[in-house]
């Protein structure tokens, strides 16, 4: 399935879909040494992100999410793409800057209320600017 | 999005290559939140001076190598260390090293070395309808909120973007629109008054607000009216642990809301909920239960307790002194003006320019602490790895007094 978004940060990704269920901190929820999710009041506590692609509702609570995942994209323990149903600007300019940065793109797409819940039920996602597309397993 | 010929300039380089680099990120950002054009600030506060790693300190370090000045007056947020107390923080190098590079480089770009979350607390706060650029999530819904300045929910980055350039989104918070309350939020009857005279009482009412409201405005209906500054810091803090929230009302108390109508700006609320005392009893328990009486130390003031709070703590510090640690995080310039010496007498341990659940300061990982703070209860687990117990400011001094966890339930159960 092919789904048509709005690309906050364009750029291209493909790996395993991690569905988050519920918005998440990135700040006190997820440590950038490891990729773990660690927020101990999140239903994907103990979850990897590294290399995923996360499938986020939103983000929420502290401002300095921005830097953790900016740290993340730095120390390569990062999503490989983020898929949210609302606007993030806060994970958005933690992309913008570690692209500014270190030139690594991380791409992120908003996708409308339906398609958010099909592509949380997805095993892989490819994601090429504003276009998030399930792949078949071989 | 459109630019005025000034921004443009700035743009392309015509205030130096740092403010260009701002101006093109605030510009991308801008563009993700939807704002047509970019507003003038008349001030900042920076948050990216925490040091979360190596990214912070190469962002700062790039804006400062090229010559980076904050454009309006800036105010910095908490940091990694407490330079006040030496030692009082325990952080190895390099990460000491690398926090204190971290926060030489927000001052050498001009900004006031303030180390507070609650730079509202500070001399000449923003004022009503002053357009701003905060980050740090208590300070955003506290200025939105109960100054009535405007902000929209800034984080690390883009804090600093907008102090180089002076400019902002013009969008969200920022605008009439944005401010009007999407939801209404009933306290019920069976609330105790007396709870709703506590911090903690009306942080669990923020606690459950931020969980229900996710990121938009409430009107909060049937707060008391003498409702003070603490308390509705208390009540913001947590909504915007728990939820998103950068912004809230409080209908006879906040001022943009005089009265229902006027927090809705003439619209529709799109949902309406009660909040009763079954759910802040749970909103406590899920803050921090006690298993037992024990307990290892206490925390106060998150976010950095005010003048009146500190002096609250050393009237019952000094009428029950404590027999386990109490730690008090508070920004340099309010305890400047207190009297540090005899609060230190008294039992207490001031923490400055930091706070207790970001960096390792109280000794016993995994130990019991109690706090007031349901932003410290949400976050010191997965940051520092303890185990909050949640209580109102007098039962965690009460507690530390007699050694032993000790909570009044009757102050939670239905009237």
């Amino acid at each position: 399935m092919k789904f048509t978004g709005r690309a906050l940060v364009r750029g291209r990704a493909e790996g395993l879909a991690v569905a988050l269920e519920e918005p998440l901190s990135f700040w006190g929820g997820v440590d950038p040494a490891t990729g773990l999710v660690i927020d101990p009041h999140h239903r994907r506590h103990g979850t990897s992100l590294v290399g995923r692609v996360a499938v986020l509702p939103s983000g929420r609570g502290s401002s300095s999410s921005s830097s953790v995942l900016a740290e993340a994209i730095r120390a390569g323990t990062a999503p490989a793409a983020i898929v949210l149903r609302e606007p993030d600007p806060i994970l958005v300019l933690g992309a913008i800057v570690a692209r500014e940065l270190y030139g690594t793109v991380l791409p992120i797409v908003v996708l409308d209320p339906t398609a958010f819940v099909e592509a949380a039920v997805a095993a892989t996602l490819r994601v090429d600017g504003g276009i998030v597309e399930t792949v078949e397993p071989v | 999005m459109e630019l005025s010929a000034d921004e443009r300039a700035i743009r392309d380089g015509g205030s130096g290559e740092a403010a260009a680099i701002a101006m093109r990120i605030l510009m991308e950002t801008a563009e993700v939140m939807g704002a047509p054009r970019l507003l003038r600030i008349t001030r900042a506060h920076i948050d990216g001076c925490l040091s979360h790693g190596e990214a912070g300190s190469a962002f700062a370090e790039l804006l400062r190598s090229h010559g980076g000045r904050v454009a309006v007056p800036t105010t910095l947020n908490v940091s990694s260390l407490d330079l006040l107390h030496p030692g009082r923080v325990r952080l190895e190098e390099p990460d000491a090293d690398r926090a204190r590079r971290l926060m030489d480089a927000y001052v050498a770009m001009g900004c006031r070395p303030t180390w507070t979350c609650a730079p509202y607390q500070l001399a000449d706060p923003p004022g009503l309808g002053e357009q701003i650029a905060w980050a740090e999530s208590n300070a955003i819904v506290f200025a939105n909120s109960v100054l009535g300045a405007r902000t929209e929910r800034y984080g690390d980055f883009i804090d600093a973007c907008c102090a180089l350039t002076g400019r902002a989104p013009a969008v969200g918070l920022h605008t009439n629109e944005g401010r009007r309350a999407r939801v209404v939020v009933r306290i019920a009857p069976d609330v105790r008054p007396e709870l709703l005279a506590t911090s903690a009482g009306l942080a669990a009412v923020g606690h459950v607000l931020g969980a229900a409201v996710e990121g938009r405005v409430a009107a909060i209906v049937g707060l008391p009216p003498a409702t003070d500054a603490d308390g509705l810091k208390a009540l913001g803090a947590a909504a915007a642990s728990s939820g998103a929230v950068a912004m809230f009302h409080a209908v006879g108390i906040t001022p943009e809301a005089p009265y229902l109508a006027a927090a809705l700006g003439g619209g529709e609320p799109e949902a309406e909920l009660v909040v009763d005392a079954a759910a802040l009893r749970a909103a406590r328990d899920e803050l921090g239960a006690p298993d037992g009486s024990h307990l290892d130390a206490v925390s106060l003031g998150t976010p950095h307790a005010s003048a009146l709070e500190l002096a609250r703590i050393l009237t019952a510090l000094e009428r029950e002194p404590p027999s386990v640690p109490v730690y008090v995080n508070v920004a340099r310039d309010v305890l400047a003006a207190s009297d540090e010496a005899r609060l230190v007498a008294a039992g207490a341990t001031p923490v400055s320019d930091t706070c207790t659940y970001l960096v390792p300061v109280i000794a016993d990982r995994g130990g019991r602490v109690m706090t007031d703070s349901a932003k410290w209860a949400w976050y010191a687990p997965g940051t520092i790895g303890l185990r909050p117990v949640f209580a109102t400011t007098e039962e965690c001094l009460r507690s530390a007094a007699l050694g032993r966890v000790q909570r009044d339930d009757a102050l939670w159960e239905p009237r």
